[in-house]
């Protein structure tokens, strides 16, 4: 006959024969599910953009109508950076020599110490008497950051990057200027002389 | 005299809070990944020091792969109207003679990477052969056809009166001659401020960014 087991056992007698209703354990076995858990974080890390792409602004200035109408920067601050095949840089400062004595190479490591030391020249060059600059200051106020690039407003780099050079370099002498914090820059169609100059100097070094 | 019994402990872990745990960080995971749609051509952009995030409307990418290929990429957030209106300009200034349905077709996968004179053939094609198709690129380096420059313009037309940003995304293989190519086509259109899309990365230690950075100045 079946009954409800009620637990007292007062008229039951315990002992062989009479049946014990199994207790069963309300423990789940967790493995499974952790296993799957731990599958879903290794799919979904794998598949997680870890850097989202950035923009950087380029202006690019518009073409001058007139020929007068071109930027004339001092000879003091210019530096003209040209970038060849194999991440080689070439630079000069001011205006490149008949005889070229100071055309000289370097690697991207190297171009920031050049930037770095121009910048300190053009800062240590700077005459705050000068009609040029007191304007600045006045414009600048007392603004701290501004002066400062009052200090160094001489400075000028012209980018001139040969056909063979990467796209990587040319972003990456961008952001060269940004890490220098150099205010004004130029890209700049590259000359024959600095080509023929750039491929001299490739053979010389035996490349 | 009793022996002293040692505990029978039972070698089961309770494994809750592990699954509380794991649970945790997925559900992170599934909040933080964005679902990106598979990109057409692949490309590795160059790092640069960088932070500006790239805007998704009004935006139109050009595509340099490492081959120096260059395709139009114009997003579908721009909205279906803004791309078939692009394709009208492009038809009605190069007299391209597209029909209706060639039309519909480029607005369903607005990406294109052939001369104008092989786009006709190209959106006759179902989106699936044309995703199988090997595109020779917009040609670019050539100075007096630059077909990019007449793109361009089309895209210009269509989004009169907008803000419409040209994205340069370039692979850092590419040479310089293609990125110039297309800088002069947005150039004629005078179009004289993009965005290069590129991987961030810090500011390395001990230059002037990073001391300005550490002072807290603020970047523009």
């Amino acid at each position: 006959m079946a009954s409800l087991d009620t637990g007292d056992g007062g008229g039951h007698k315990k002992g062989p024969g009479v049946k014990k209703a199994k207790k069963l354990s309300t423990r789940v076995d967790m493995t499974p599910m952790v296993d799957l858990g731990f599958l879903l974080i290794t799919f979904f890390i794998f598949t997680a953009t870890v850097t989202t792409p950035k923009a950087m602004d380029l202006n690019m200035p518009k073409d001058p109508e007139k020929k007068d109408e071109e930027m004339l920067t001092k000879q003091s601050g210019a530096l003209t950076v040209m970038l060849g095949k194999n991440d080689k840089v070439y630079y000069y400062e001011g205006q490149l020599k008949e005889d070229a004595s100071n055309f000289q190479t370097t690697t991207f490591k190297g171009i920031r110490d050049v930037i770095i030391k121009k910048k300190k020249d053009v800062v240590a060059a700077y005459n705050p008497s000068a009609p040029a600059s007191a304007k600045c200051e006045s414009e600048a106020g007392k603004d701290e950051k501004k002066l400062r690039d009052c200090k160094s407003q001489d400075m000028f780099v012209v980018i001139k990057p040969d056909p063979e050079c990467t796209y990587k370099n040319a972003v990456d002498i961008l952001d060269e200027m940004t890490i220098n914090q150099v205010n004004r820059y130029a890209l700049v169609k590259i000359s024959d002389v600095e080509t023929q100059l750039i491929k001299a100097t490739e053979k010389a070094g035996g490349q | 005299m009793p022996s002293v019994k040692i505990a029978k402990k039972s070698t089961d872990t309770d494994m809750t809070p592990f699954v509380d745990i794991a649970f945790l960080i997925l559900s992170f995971f599934i909040m933080a990944t964005k679902i990106k749609a598979p990109e057409p051509i692949r490309t590795t952009p160059p790092h640069s020091v960088s932070s500006k995030d790239l805007p998704v409307k009004e935006a139109i990418y050009i595509v340099i792969d490492d081959q120096n290929r260059v395709f139009l990429n114009i997003p579908v957030e721009n909205g279906t109207d803004k791309i078939k209106s692009i394709i009208s300009n492009i038809n009605t200034a190069r007299g391209l003679n597209l029909t209706a349905a060639q039309m519909d077709n480029f607005a369903k996968v607005p990406m294109v990477g052939a001369p104008l004179s092989q786009l006709g053939t190209l959106l006759s094609l179902s989106d699936a052969q044309r995703a199988k198709v090997i595109q020779p690129g917009i040609p670019v380096t050539d100075t007096l056809n630059n077909e990019l420059e007449w793109w361009v313009g089309a895209a210009r037309t269509a989004f009169a009166g907008g803000k419409l940003k040209f994205m340069i995304k370039g692979d850092e293989k590419s040479k310089f001659p293609t990125f110039e190519g297309v800088v002069n086509a947005l150039r004629k259109n005078e179009e004289y401020k993009y965005f290069l899309v590129t991987s961030q990365e810090q500011a390395p230690a001990g230059t002037e960014m990073y001391n300005s950075q550490q002072r807290g100045d603020k970047v523009q």
